[in-house]
Formats: C-alpha cells, sequence, structure tokens
C-alpha cells in the first residue's frame, strides 16, 4: 500500500529509516540536519518499537554508539550537519575498517552557501577517502528510497553508506509516496559472522588484510554505481554539449528544459563516481559541464591537474565552477544554471532601492544579552583581555550593541584558544561557551586547563538547552558544577550568577573577581532560553 | 490545463510565515496539485528576514527554489520585505503585503518610501493587517489576515473555500475558538482586499 504524505527532505529520509526497520538514530542537532532525529523522536513507531532516539553529546559518541549497534546486527542511523562529519571523522573513517554488520546510515546535511555554517564543505570528501558508498538524492522522493535503499546496500556489503543531503533538500517540503507493509519490523540481534569478526579490531596487522578487500570492493561499490537506475544517462539531440550533475543540481537544470533538456545529461545521485555512463557521454560531446551542489569535487578529477598548464586535458574539455562558468562557492540556483546555458535571464525588476538588510539578533530579554551587558562593563577597565567565543546563539554577542567577542571558531574552541592566548600572556583571557557546547566538546579542554593550571576565566553561558537549533535537551542540564568540578576546578572558583539587569551589580563583581584569580574559574551564567521558557509556559497553560 | 503558481511568502522570523505556507500546503495537497516548498530554519530564525518560496502545480516540479522573474505572488506580512523580493516578481505578478513595519533594526527605511516603491508593482495589495487583526478581534491572525486578502490572487489555483478548509485542518489540533479565530480572519482580509 503507498501513502503520500507532505515531508520535508530530512523527514522524507527519517521515514526511510523508520520504514527500514531502524533500531536507533544516534545525533546531536545542528541545522539542516536536526529535523531527521526529532521526527523520529515524534513519530509513533518509534515509540511502539521502542527505537532508540535521545540526543547525544556530540557526533563522535552518536557515530560510536550507532556502529555498536551495527556491530550488534540492528539497524542504526547516525545524523549531523556538515561539521559535525570533522567531529565524527576518527570514527566515521574506521567505521569503513571495520564494514558494518547491521545496515550502517551515515545521514551528512552539508550547508552551501553558508545559510546557518561557519563553512561550506562538501560531505562527499568524507565518504571519498574513507572508501565508503555516498548516496545524494535529488528529491525528497528519492531521499525516502534511497534511505531504505542505503540500509540494504550497507548489510549486502558490509559497509556504511553515506547519504549527503544539502541545506535546500533537507528544509523543503515536497509530496513523498511511501510504501507500507514491506519488512519494516526491527531486525534481530545477531553478532559479526565468524570470518568477519576480527576486523572489528583494527589492529595494524588485521586491518590491513581488512583494508586490501575494501579497495577491491570499489570496483564492485562503481559497478553497482554504474548500474544502478539512481544513475542515469538520458541522451539529447544536441551533443555540442553534455551535462553531469551531482544531487539536487539536476533540478536547477531541468527548471530550464520543462519539455527536455536538449543536451545529453548525466544524473548522478550515488557513488562511488559511475565512470562507465561518463565514458558514454565523452564518446560524443567534446564539452562537459559539471553541476554540483558543493564542492567541484568531480569537475577537479574530471579536469586533472594539469589541466591549466596544457590548455586542456586532451580529450574533453570541462566547464563548471573552476573556469567562471558557475560560481566557484555558494549553492546553486535556476539562474545561475540559465547563464551558464546562456541563456537570458527572466528577471524583470531591479533590487529594490529601500530595502536594508536585517541580520539575526539575540532575542529580547534573551540571558545571554544580559550576561555579554555584565561582561562588557567588567572588561572595559582591563586593557588588553580578550573573549573567545563559540558556537550557538551567543555568538550573536559579536554583533552590535555588544562587540563582546573576538573569535568563534567551532565547537569548544573557545575555552581551548583562551588557554592556548593565556599561555602567550594575554590577561584576561575568558573563554564563552554555552551550556550545550560545553558538553559536546569544551569538558576535554577543561581538563586541559586545570591540569596546566591555565590563567583563564570560563564563562558558561547556560540556557538550559540546545538553542539555536530550537530547543532540544541539553546533555549538561543540572550537572554543570558538578562537571566543573569533578574535573578537578577549585569549588570556590566555580561560581553561578542569574543574568538579569536587576543582577548586574553582582553579576559584574563575581566575574571580577574571578578574572582577578590567576588560575582555571568557571562562571556559570544560567537562566532559561526565553524561546522555550515560552513554550514550556505555554504547555503548562494548556494542561 | 496546465496551472503553476510560484509564492514568495516572506517577514520576519517569529511573524508566523510558515502556518500560512502550512494551510495553502494542505489546500494544495488535498487538491492533488504538486507542490514545494522551501523554507528557512536557523540562525536566521532569530529577528532576521525569512522567506520561502512555494511552488505549486498541475504538473511535476523539479526545482525547490522560483527562478528570478517566475514569481507570481509576493505574500509579505512586512512591507520592507515584500521589496526584498522584487527581483523573484514576474511582470504580471502580484504583490500582497502587510503594511505596518516590524522594526527592529536601527537604519530601518522611511515606511512612506517604503510603501512608494512598492508602487513599481501593477497589482499591489498593502493593507493593515495587524489593525485588521485587532479589529476582526484576533490579535495573533495579521497571517491569516494576510492570507485572506491573497485569495483573489491565488483563486485560479486553488479555490477559497479549500484554503478555509485547509486552516480548519491546520488548527484543528488547537481547538474550535482558534479554528474559528483563524477563520473570521481570513473572512475579514477576503473582504478588506476587494475595497
Amino acid at each position: 500500500m503507498t501513502e503520500k504524505h507532505l515531508l520535508l527532505g530530512d523527514e522524507a529520509l527519517a521515514l526511510g529509516a523508520l520504514h527500514a526497520g531502524l533500531s536507533g538514530v544516534y545525533a546531536y542537532p545542528g541545522t539542516p540536519s536536526t529535523e531527521i532525529t526529532e521526527f523520529i523522536q515524534n513519530h509513533p513507531l518509534t515509540l511502539e518499537r521502542g527505537i532508540h532516539s535521545d540526543w547525544c553529546a556530540n557526533e563522535k559518541t552518536a557515530m560510536e554508539a550507532a556502529l555498536g549497534v551495527s556491530y550488534a546486527g540492528k539497524r542504526a542511523l547516525v545524523c549531523m550537519k556538515h561539521v559535525g562529519m570533522n567531529v565524527c571523522a576518527d570514527a566515521f573513517v574506521n567505521s569503513a575498517v571495520t564494514g558494518a554488520n547491521g545496515g550502517l546510515v551515515i545521514a551528512a546535511c552539508d550547508d552551501p552557501s553558508q545559510h546557518s555554517s561557519q563553512n561550506e564543505q562538501d560531505s562527499r570528501f568524507y565518504a571519498d577517502f574513507a572508501m565508503m558508498p555516498c548516496f545524494e538524492p535529488s528529491n525528497q522522493q528519492e531521499a525516502y528510497d534511497m534511505t531504505r535503499e542505503a540500509f540494504e546496500y550497507s548489510e549486502a556489503n558490509h559497509i556504511p553508506v553515506l547519504v549527503r543531503l544539502t541545506t535546500r533538500m533537507a528544509h523543503s517540503r515536497a509530496e513523498v509516496r511511501t510504501i507500507e507493509g514491506g519488512p519494516i519490523c526491527q531486525n534481530e540481534m545477531h553478532f559479526p559472522s565468524e570470518d568477519r569478526a576480527r576486523f572489528w579490531v583494527t589492529l595494524p596487522g588485521i586491518s590491513k588484510v581488512r583494508i586490501k578487500e575494501l579497495a577491491e570492493d570499489q570496483y564492485k561499490f562503481r559497478r553497482d554505481s554504474e548500474e544502478s537506475a539512481d544513475n542515469l544517462l538520458v541522451d539529447g539531440p544536441d551533443h555540442s554539449l553534455g551535462i553531469v550533475t551531482c544531487g539536487i543540481a539536476f533540478n536547477y537544470l531541468m527548471e530550464n528544459f520543462p519539455s527536455g533538456c536538449p543536451y545529453p545529461v548525466l544524473k548522478v545521485t550515488r557513488y562511488p563516481f559511475p565512470v562507465a555512463l561518463l565514458k558514454k557521454m565523452t564518446a560524443s560531446c567534446g564539452t562537459i559541464l559539471v553541476v554540483e551542489e558543493g564542492q567541484p569535487l568531480i569537475e577537479e578529477r574530471l579536469r586533472g591537474l594539469l589541466y591549466d598548464e596544457f590548455k586542456g586535458n586532451g580529450f574533453v574539455r570541462v566547464k563548471g565552477r573552476l573556469d567562471g562558468t558557475l560560481p566557484r562557492t555558494g549553492e546553486l540556483n535556476p539562474d545561475l544554471l540559465r547563464a551558464a546555458l546562456g541563456m537570458e535571464p527572466l528577471q524583470v525588476f531591479q533590487a529594490a532601492k529601500t530595502t536594508v538588510p536585517r541580520p539575526p539578533a539575540l532575542c529580547q530579554g534573551c540571558g545571554h544579552r544580559d550576561f555579554y551587558t555584565a561582561l562588557n562593563n567588567v572588561l572595559r577597565k582591563y586593557e588588553g583581555s580578550r573573549v573567545f567565543g563559540d558556537i550557538g546563539c551567543y555568538t550573536l554577542g559579536y554583533m552590535p550593541p555588544f562587540h563582546a567577542i573576538h573569535s568563534c571558531v567551532e565547537m569548544g574552541a573557545s575555552l581551548t584558544m583562551a588557554i592556548g592566548a593565556a599561555n602567550s600572556g594575554v590577561w584576561p583571557s575568558v573563554g564563552v561557551i554555552g551550556d550545550s557546547t560545553f558538553t559536546h566538546s569544551g569538558m576535554t579542554g577543561l581538563l586541559d586547563a586545570v591540569n596546566s593550571g591555565a590563567d583563564i576565566t570560563l564563562c558558561i553561558s547556560d540556557n538550559l538547552t540546545t538553542g539555536m537549533t530550537g530547543g532540544q535537551d541539553s546533555a549538561g542540564t543540572g550537572k554543570l558544577e558538578a562537571i566543573c568540578e569533578a574535573i578537578g576546578v577549585a569549588p570556590e572558583h566555580i561560581r553561578t550568577i542569574i543574568p538579569l539587569p536587576k543582577n548586574y551589580p553582582e553579576m559584574e563583581r563575581v566575574i571580577e573577581e574571578e578574572i582577578n584569580y590567576h588560575g582555571v574559574s568557571v562562571v556559570v551564567c544560567r537562566r532559561e532560553c526565553i524561546q522555550t521558557a515560552k513554550r514550556h509556559a505555554a504547555s503548562a497553560k494548556a494542561k | 490545463m496546465n496551472m503553476k503558481k510560484d509564492i514568495i511568502l516572506s517577514g520576519v522570523g517569529g511573524q508566523g510565515i510558515l502556518s500560512i505556507a502550512t494551510v495553502i500546503g494542505k489546500a494544495a495537497l488535498e487538491d492533488n496539485l504538486h507542490l514545494k516548498q522551501a523554507e528557512v530554519h536557523g540562525m536566521s530564525q532569530r529577528g532576521g528576514d525569512v522567506q520561502s518560496n512555494l511552488r505549486l502545480s498541475t504538473e511535476p516540479i523539479f526545482s525547490d527554489l522560483i527562478p528570478k522573474g517566475e514569481c507570481d505572488l509576493i505574500l509579505s506580512l512586512e512591507p520592507m520585505e515584500a521589496l526584498r523580493y522584487l527581483p523573484w516578481l514576474s511582470p504580471e505578478g502580484w504583490v500582497v503585503t502587510n503594511s505596518a513595519p516590524f522594526v527592529n533594526i536601527p537604519d530601518y527605511p522611511p515606511v512612506e518610501e517604503v510603501l512608494e516603491e512598492l508602487r513599481v508593482v501593477k497589482n499591489v495589495v498593502v493593507l493593515d493587517c495587524d489593525a485588521a487583526a485587532r479589529s476582526a478581534g484576533s490579535p495573533r491572525g495579521a497571517n491569516m489576515i494576510l492570507l485572506g486578502a491573497a485569495a483573489t490572487a491565488l483563486s485560479d489555483i486553488l479555490d477559497p473555500k479549500k484554503l478555509k478548509d485547509g486552516i480548519a485542518a491546520v488548527f484543528s489540533r488547537k481547538g474550535s475558538a482558534v479554528v474559528e479565530a483563524n477563520l473570521a480572519a481570513f473572512e475579514a482580509g477576503f473582504e478588506l482586499s476587494k475595497k
């Protein structure tokens, strides 16, 4: 029986996983991936089958727990935003070495144009160097179908599979037809077979054998890619150009040709790259346009290293992001494809003259605001102070009127950069981190600070939630002071304040005292996120 | 007959453009139209400009994003946010917008200049949805006032009655009082747009 749903790309992927017999989803929130896990958390099947769906402390713990599920012979999904791939990279790359027992699918959501991210790295590179197959659905229906397929493929080939979405797919809704009544029950627990059990111990002597096998498997993976209906070569009458599209880039191309593209098109949604299909195209097309939503992974391969030196690679002319046919960075759209194909723009109205940018800002009444006001008031008294910020809503403390932080790099870098700066003579050296970011990647850094006696002040701006991504549970709620004390911070230098305008004098006194203490001190600044507070008040009223 | 309607919904994070999209989406799905709806989640929702590209068609839709010059209707809860998407509007396209400015930035332009520039568009409906919502007895219903005001511009692909069914379906879990308030706001917007 098929059923029609209106689903985000994230939700389509999640439902595909549920219908594939998922036993657990393991994830840390991150835009644009958060809705995958939330959909599973709220789905009736999750309660019915006892599917694990609690948030994890970070992407590495998530990836490792999922690998444990796979070891036990069950199906697991790991979800994260693209930069989460950096956090779990060790576990991710080595999961290709152990291989999968139960189906293991990793969903990475990339953010080209950086709508909510610090960079636009392309997760296909991770699959490529881990020698792992990568599925890149081009629409919501494929996100559902290919996720189901990915679990099957993972189990049949003893290999985890990366499913890559980008922002526009993750956060766009379309109708999806689902298939009920298939084998959707949870699979039975079973340990790795006798011949594969040793591969789960990556001692060099063993993993050398496995990596040889994995390298051999690449031929099979590629053949499967070439033979799969997921990769499609459609001929066209005009062979002056051949177009390769990856993932959702296909949609932006076809938007410009409602009655069919005149050029041959190779639609790629699955890697390793289907070279045999490309060969068919280059047999008659001397120029290839590569359209990738993300970094020019395939385009670079096709050009080769000496392309510019020799004015070509000797067999085919390659157009794309590297020769300026398409922009080098940023997400694609139908208009960029029009321009790349030399078609006239459709635009008639010019940009309005009276519009000004409206950047995001901390909410009115947010505790981070009061914290930054107090911190700024204190630091005004010290020349040469530096504040190392972190990832979360509170990164907006860089914006006017606060101008309160001097850095923001990645999850956890606040306090560890503060350590390095303090070692180099910066004083006061202050770290600012949120509660969820602290438990994600800050605790080990705090241990470094304690062990080296670094002269830093760490401010944990605790809003009791993972705020930026919409208010998910935060792993450290109710435990922050105990964690800091257990790590070795002196109890008298773990201070807690409540960020409210009426408390400014006390907040400033506490912050100043801890800055003047030449050692590791932690100031926990705690007040609930006003967005989650509003929600909690509304649901209490409803009861 | 082939028919399409490309809509840009715009406003400021937190104003409620996504519930408009949900209602139209529900009505379109019931009507067996094809639909794609790209939303903005994450950091921009913190008081920044937000938009949603909503595409309806009797034929399958490829792109989640509307090409520039192809948008049939800009539906905006804020006048300057309506102007932001002018490059996407087709020459025959409609703008239906709230006239009440949402001022959360220091350099917001004089509102009369914003409203003046909207006149470059041939088909434009400007009305104070905030005030209309208050007089309709539904102070939080500005978004349904706006949807009501756009019902005529949408009517060649979606019957206004289908939109009302959509409102009933989307808000039903919040109780009949909420459904009634939203329907009243929709009706009020529909009537105001005819004036």
